[in-house]
């Protein structure tokens, strides 16, 4: 091989990286640097302009090894390596170094420091990108089914959506009927139509396609297997089946709060969840004098900290059903803030005003008190904003109560082996880049599951689930990083220590024809690596004892350089 | 050295599915940390050769941090109980050559865990700076003191090799 000629790119991220790293000074110690041969600072190294000068360089200054110093390789890698293949180079010869998440964002006090660190990162970048090497990927095919986890209205509307691109769909329902949560509410804002109108179509929809099989009431018990080629088992009752996927998409949904031991919910017959009213809204001429919506039950707590975002609307939607069906009933609604985003929500909030209902402000150190007898009767409430107590009739007392990540988001997530956030519901790879992928390639979320959504934003998330899912399948295989365990067979002693370290079983141990100088009668044996198999973890080059194994972009050679340039300087 | 001139040089070894992404949360929350920690990504924990901590601290490296999946967690199914296990054992013998054992860090912070990794990493760089920069030479750790198992994973066959 030629002369290693590495090119550095540094990135200001507009300030985020620039406020606090001195960029130009990186720059300059980077031309410093043993077979650097280019060095440049970008605005923006991942815009089209950046991309551009990123490749205009690599063939003008003829270099063979690119580091790109900026945020992280979770979400721009791909991009890079993709700018450097474009330029010729193979998109192996790249490595990242992160000086945003890992540097200026958190070292944004101490300029000076994190400038020494970002100079040492990139010297530890260098060392291991003089010492990278091309790899070929390997290409798996992807099967052109997908598993659908939910049978709620996000995932109803993913499988649908799947079935008509013309891919054939596996949609597991854990309860006896399709619908979710959609199917228990009486109306939908901001519309009021009926929620019947809307998912009844789609549930017949997925019903009579021949496409999509419903497996109901069933739960997924196993997956293996990586993006294009999963193995999932599903079973129903007794019965087991293995199902070969390419795709999943979570859609699991979410549980609604139930309000135990709060606002006497449980002690007084009338005091209600918003779902319990809707029940009885759909089913009976239910007519009320009086009633008050207590919203924030259970949510924006100290142990419950986020706003689940579909609540408020919730209250107004049964607030100014109960005066449309009386309307001289005296309608309370006791918030916290009213959060009504955008145009229409805002636009029906005022709309419940102009019906007669009213608004009054708590706190959460002083909670409304329900009073009364064998009934709740009336609601005790400190109105914030006039600085005044205020009682008011409670005919009925309907507790809002957020959205709760569902019981089974713990095992889906150790299933699936991908990650929950910090309130329980599923995390995607980035909330904005990649908002409906996880890490896991091939493995999508949408609806509640991941976050509290409302209706249409989770049909929304629905077709862009589906949209990822049928780029993968429509392409039909995909490229494996080539980051999988080889072994070098002049170094293996045949010991097998590596195979019983690998969870793909990718490691076999094959027989060689004894040579001269062999050392002991393991070594008619040999390790080998199916690179197909190997997800590279890297588990068995660690146990190797021998050095014969090794990772390809994490070889032990890269990773020692590393820590020695880290120590010196 | 005062200990207020020494600022320690740390590498993190951080998995690529939960504490790399732990340690991006951070950031993008804007935790902040002293800056004398390095994160290096590899694929899993189990990545980790136990030799690479004994270079790393005999070469200067006055501390290593191991950062997984929680056990049960592993995008690889079991690479953290490797970890585990092997690191468990690499504790002792580091008290053995005369490395204090508190110069490695193992543990487990998922991608939601921000906080946590602004935690252990904050910690650590507290009891490395107690500690005083490393020196192969010196015996810092009492060769007489027995460190004592570590506890494995539930489950986890013990292994003499540190290396399988």
């Amino acid at each position: 091989m030629g002369e290693i000629r590495v090119g550095v790119f540094v990135c200001h991220c507009g300030t985020n990286i620039g406020a606090v790293v001195d960029v130009p000074e990186l720059v300059t110690h980077a031309r410093t640097l043993p077979h650097v041969f280019h060095a440049e600072a970008n605005a923006y190294s991942c815009s089209e302009e950046g991309l551009s000068s990123l490749k205009q360089a690599i063939l003008e200054h003829r270099l063979n090894r690119v580091v790109v110093a900026s945020c992280t390789p979770r979400t721009h890698e791909p991009l890079f390596k993709n700018a450097c293949a474009e330029a010729g180079l193979n998109r192996y010869l790249f490595e990242f170094i992160n000086i945003r998440e890992h540097c200026s964002w958190i070292h944004s006090q101490t300029s000076q420091a994190a400038t020494e660190k970002a100079k040492r990162l990139v010297r530890m970048g260098v060392a291991k990108a003089f010492l990278l090497e091309p790899q070929e990927e390997t290409e798996s095919a992807v099967i052109p089914v997908a598993l659908v986890i939910g049978g709620g209205i996000a995932g109803l509307t993913a499988a649908v959506n799947l079935a008509r691109q013309g891919f054939r769909v596996h949609l597991v329902e854990k309860a006896e009927r399709l619908g979710g949560v959609v199917a228990q509410l009486h109306r939908l804002c901001p519309t009021d139509e009926d929620a019947s109108d809307l998912i009844e179509p789609i549930i017949r929809a997925v019903q009579d396609d021949r496409a999509i099989t419903v497996h109901m009431p069933a739960t997924v018990q196993e997956v293996g297997g990586y993006v294009g080629s999963f193995r999932a088992t599903v079973a129903t009752g007794d019965d087991r089946r293995t199902l070969d996927v390419g795709t999943i998409i979570v859609a699991t949904g979410a549980d609604v709060l139930l309000p135990i031991g709060l606002y006497g919910y449980g002690r007084f017959p009338n005091v209600l969840t918003q779902s319990e009213l809707e029940a009885r809204l759909e089913t009976e001429a239910l007519r009320v004098g009086s009633a008050v919506f207590i919203n924030c039950v259970g949510a924006r707590t100290p142990e419950r900290p986020y706003c689940s975002r579909v609540c408020c609307m919730t209250s107004l939607k049964n607030a100014a059903e109960l005066r449309r069906r009386n309307p001289d009933a005296r309608v309370y609604v006791l918030h916290r803030d009213m959060v009504t985003c955008g145009i229409e929500f805002e636009r029906y909030y005022r709309r419940a005003m102009q019906m007669g209902v009213r608004f009054l402000r708590y706190d959460l150190d002083r909670p409304p008190q329900i009073v009364g007898g064998d009934d709740a009767e009336a609601t005790i409430v400190w109105d914030a904003l006039r600085g005044r107590e205020a009682r008011v009739p409670s005919e009925l007392v309907v507790l809002t109560t957020p959205l709760i990540p569902g019981l089974d988001n713990q095992s889906t997530s150790h299933l699936l082996k991908v990650p929950l956030g910090e309130a329980g519901f599923f995390l995607e790879a980035h909330i904005k880049l990649r908002p409906v992928e996880f890490a896991t390639d091939g493995v999508f979320v949408c609806g509640t599951a991941r976050w509290p959504a409302d209706v249409a934003e989770s049909i929304s998330q629905a077709y862009a689930a589906c949209s990822k899912a049928a780029i993968l399948m429509q392409a039909g295989s995909v490229t494996a990083e080539a980051i999988t365990a080889f072994s070098d067979p002049d170094r293996c002693t045949g010991c097998g220590t590596c195979v019983p370290t690998c969870p793909y079983n990718a490691i076999e141990l094959h027989h060689r024809s004894p040579t001269p100088g062999m050392a002991c009668s393991t070594m008619l044996q040999v390790a080998g690596v199916n690179p197909v198999q190997c997800k590279g973890c890297g588990s068995c080059v660690a146990a190797c004892p021998n050095g014969a194994m090794q990772q390809r972009g994490f070889t032990d050679q890269q990773m020692l350089r590393m820590l020695e340039v880290c120590v010196s300087g | 050295m005062d200990d207020e001139a020494f600022t320690p040089r740390i590498v993190a070894f951080c998995c690529n599915w939960c504490s790399y992404a732990g340690a991006d949360l951070a950031g993008v929350s804007r935790l902040q940390m002293p800056p004398d920690f390095h994160v290096v990504r590899v694929m899993c924990s189990a990545r980790v050769a136990p030799e690479w901590i004994i270079k790393a601290l005999s070469d200067g490296i006055d501390g290593v941090m191991v950062l997984g999946c929680h056990i049960g967690d592993c995008h690889y199914t079991s690479g953290n109980h490797r970890a585990a296990k092997r690191f468990a054992l690499l504790k002792e013998l580091l008290t053995y050559i005369g490395i204090h054992p508190d110069r490695l860090l193992v543990d487990w912070v998922s991608a939601s865990e921000a906080r946590k990794f602004q935690r252990l990493v904050t910690q650590f760089i507290g009891r490395v700076r107690e500690l005083g920069p490393v020196c192969s030479q010196a015996r810092e750790a009492p060769a007489t003191e027995h460190p004592g198992q570590q506890a494995l994973p539930h489950g986890e066959r013990q292994d003499t090799c540190p290396r399988s």
